[in-house]
């Protein structure tokens, strides 16, 4: 069976927005693995420190396993001490996602994050002969990429980032202070202000990306669900639904009725649109085309029968 | 201190080795490395030739292979590090985890340096890479201060070189899929950030607008020289505000840090460029030589002139200095 795993969350939002989270995540929620923890700026960690013992506790007493998340960019002596802590203190899995966190944790069972380049299965070889027992591949991946990747057989479960704005940059800058006439250094966490990201459109009023900190992250949620199918074909066994300033209670359930076969693929998509309103889907990684494009596929494509 | 210099063509190439570049560095005509541009790069030929010419002038040469190998697509890659190595490639430059542990398996003297792409950006991430693939060089990521280098320099066991001059990232290299984002070609897999076959001028009134795919990068008023819509150097709208989101159309200028990039220790120092011509590429080797050798004093009129042929003409620190951020 196809496993859900919630991937960690972005965006910052306050302790109590985070909590509440979680909490009905462990209540509600049909995923099977929880990604916690900061990735994206080092920053933020205070926001959510004062929750996580509680949060943890919840999430395994649901029977979610708890993995936690790396930084993504590690930079400062600071943020190499906070990744080298994180992997020698922790007693949960880690989800690596930049090479400090690959290169400490060696020989131990972890996971690799969509933010790690793995475009071969040569990659993911030689990751998995070093620890890595799950990845989930970087979105931008055509599913040409990702079923070689599979075939190669390589150790590692892999898993595909199926639902949710789609990190595409980071920066040792932040966009999103800066436009609000901040440093990163002095930045006040203004990031905060917007906990779906600050828009970005073009001078012609497009809606083309969001900044989130130090991120920068599509406008289009990516939405994978008429695909399911082949990537279940070609062994893929695991979801990323990535957490978005929505229900994602009621997404984690869509994606597990289209798993289960309960509903159709379009189905699927109209509650998906009626959950997240803001953002029009993409999924043109996946068919190989511009990632914000839409390749709508003819009705019951998805599913044969 | 070596200067490492930019070469798209065999023309560029000899330019710069009679500049005084201790390496040149330069790719195949394929996706096999990130400036896949049409009309650049060298053939297996033309890197023999390059590669002779070089050696004659006591000059080294490095084979950038610095994009991620396709899944399925295997091949062209590592026929690339097959034919660079039996060329006689002084290093290759490498992102790709499964490219060098190819590389590494099948040519265990091979100088291995890791690419600027591979965004090995702390010192558990360099040691991770000499321990697994013994790359014996790292070219670090545009995103730390020269404080930040001298702190990693001090805590790994291979050398360091940094970009000094030239076109300039403002997100982390080698983790950028903005442009594959608008256009489907990855810069990471194809080769080539906001490819030109992606690019569109176009007139609207008095204004001139330049797109990349289906995505307005910029506007241009009456008499505002239209620059290439890099996606990241592009005018957006955030909220009410309007300009440059990420970065203006500046380029990297640290020459004015020589001094403390050597307290650092780092080993040496890269232009970028290998879209530029050859007489750009000459200009700039040659002033950088001169500035090299010459004393700190000596060195503002120098660089000054160079600036003049900085892309419009403003230059920036980035990274190398905290305010950036």
């Amino acid at each position: 069976m196809t496993e859900l795993t919630m991937g960690p969350i972005y965006y910052l939002w306050d302790g109590p927005k985070w909590r509440d989270f979680y909490l009905r995540v462990a209540d509600e929620a049909p995923v099977d693995r929880v990604v916690l923890g900061e990735t994206v700026c080092s920053k933020r960690q205070h926001f959510i420190e004062p929750h996580l013992v509680e949060v943890v506790e919840r999430l395994e007493r649901a029977g979610k396993t708890v993995v936690f998340s790396s930084l993504a960019l590690v930079t400062l002596e600071r943020e190499s001490r906070f990744v080298r802590d994180l992997i020698e203190t922790s007693h949960h899995q880690i989800e690596a996602n930049d090479l400090s966190a690959i290169g400490l944790i060696k020989g131990r069972g972890h996971l690799i994050g969509p933010l790690v380049n793995v475009y071969n299965g040569a990659t993911a070889r030689l990751l998995a002969q070093r620890g890595a027992e799950r990845i989930c591949l970087p979105p931008e991946l055509p599913f040409a990429s990702v079923s070689q990747i599979a075939a190669a057989a390589t150790g590692a479960m892999l898993e595909v980032f199926a639902f949710g704005r789609i990190p595409l940059a980071i920066s040792a800058r932040c966009a999103h202070a800066r436009s609000k006439g901040n440093t990163k250094d002095n930045c006040q966490f203004v990031c905060g202000e917007e906990p779906d990201g600050l828009s970005l459109k073009t001078l012609d009023r497009q809606s083309f990306l969001v900044l989130n900190g130090v991120q920068t992250m599509s406008h289009t949620c990516q939405a994978l669900v008429s695909e399911l199918e082949e990537m279940r074909d070609a062994g893929i066994r695991s979801l990323r639904l990535s957490p978005q300033d929505c229900d994602m209670v009621g997404v984690a359930k869509t994606f597990r009725e289209v798993l289960d076969r309960r509903i159709d693929p379009e189905s699927a998509l109209d509650q998906l649109r009626a959950i997240y309103p803001t953002a029009p889907f993409s999924n043109g990684f996946h068919h190989a085309k511009e990632g914000a494009a839409w390749i709508a596929r003819a009705k019951n494509a998805g599913f044969a029968h | 201190m070596e200067l490492i210099c930019p070469a798209g063509t065999p023309a560029a190439f000899r330019e710069a080795v009679d500049a005084g570049a201790d390496a040149v560095y330069c790719g195949f005509r394929d996706e096999t490395n990130a400036r896949n541009f049409p009309g650049l790069n060298f053939s297996r030929e033309e890197l023999r030739d390059a590669i002779a010419y070089a050696r004659r002038n006591g000059c080294q040469t490095f084979v950038a292979l610095n994009t991620f190998m396709r899944a399925g697509d295997e091949e062209i890659w590592h026929r690339a590090a097959s034919d660079a190595v039996n060329l006689g490639a002084d290093a290759l430059i490498l992102a790709d985890f499964g490219l060098m542990a190819y590389v590494r398996e099948r040519y265990r003297e091979q100088r291995l340096h890791v690419s600027v792409q591979a965004s090995a950006s702390n010192p558990e991430a360099i040691n991770f890479l000499v321990e697994a693939f013994e790359a014996k060089r790292v070219v670090l990521p545009r995103t730390l201060t020269i404080a930040d280098i001298a702190r990693i320099k001090r805590k790994v066991a291979c050398e360091i070189e940094v970009f000094v001059f030239g076109g300039l990232c403002v997100m982390a290299e080698g983790r950028c899929s903005l442009s594959s984002y608008a256009t489907g070609k990855s810069p990471n897999m194809n080769g080539a950030c906001s490819p030109a076959s992606h690019v569109r001028y176009r007139q609207d009134g008095q204004q001139m607008l330049s797109e990349l795919g289906e995505f307005t990068i910029n506007r241009f008023g009456p008499g505002e020289a239209a620059g290439y819509p890099t996606l990241c150097k592009g005018r957006f709208d955030i909220g009410d505000a309007r300009g440059y989101a990420f970065e203006d159309p500046v380029s990297l200028d640290v020459m004015g840090e020589i001094e403390a990039l050597k307290a650092a220790g780092v080993s040496a120092l890269k232009i970028e460029g290998r879209q530029r011509g050859k007489a750009y590429v000459a200009e700039v080797v040659k002033t950088l030589r001169l500035a090299l050798s010459t004393s700190p004093a000596a060195r503002g009129p120098l660089l000054a002139r160079l600036r003049a042929m900085s892309e419009g003409q403003k230059t920036t620190v980035g990274a190398y200095e905290k305010r950036w951020r």
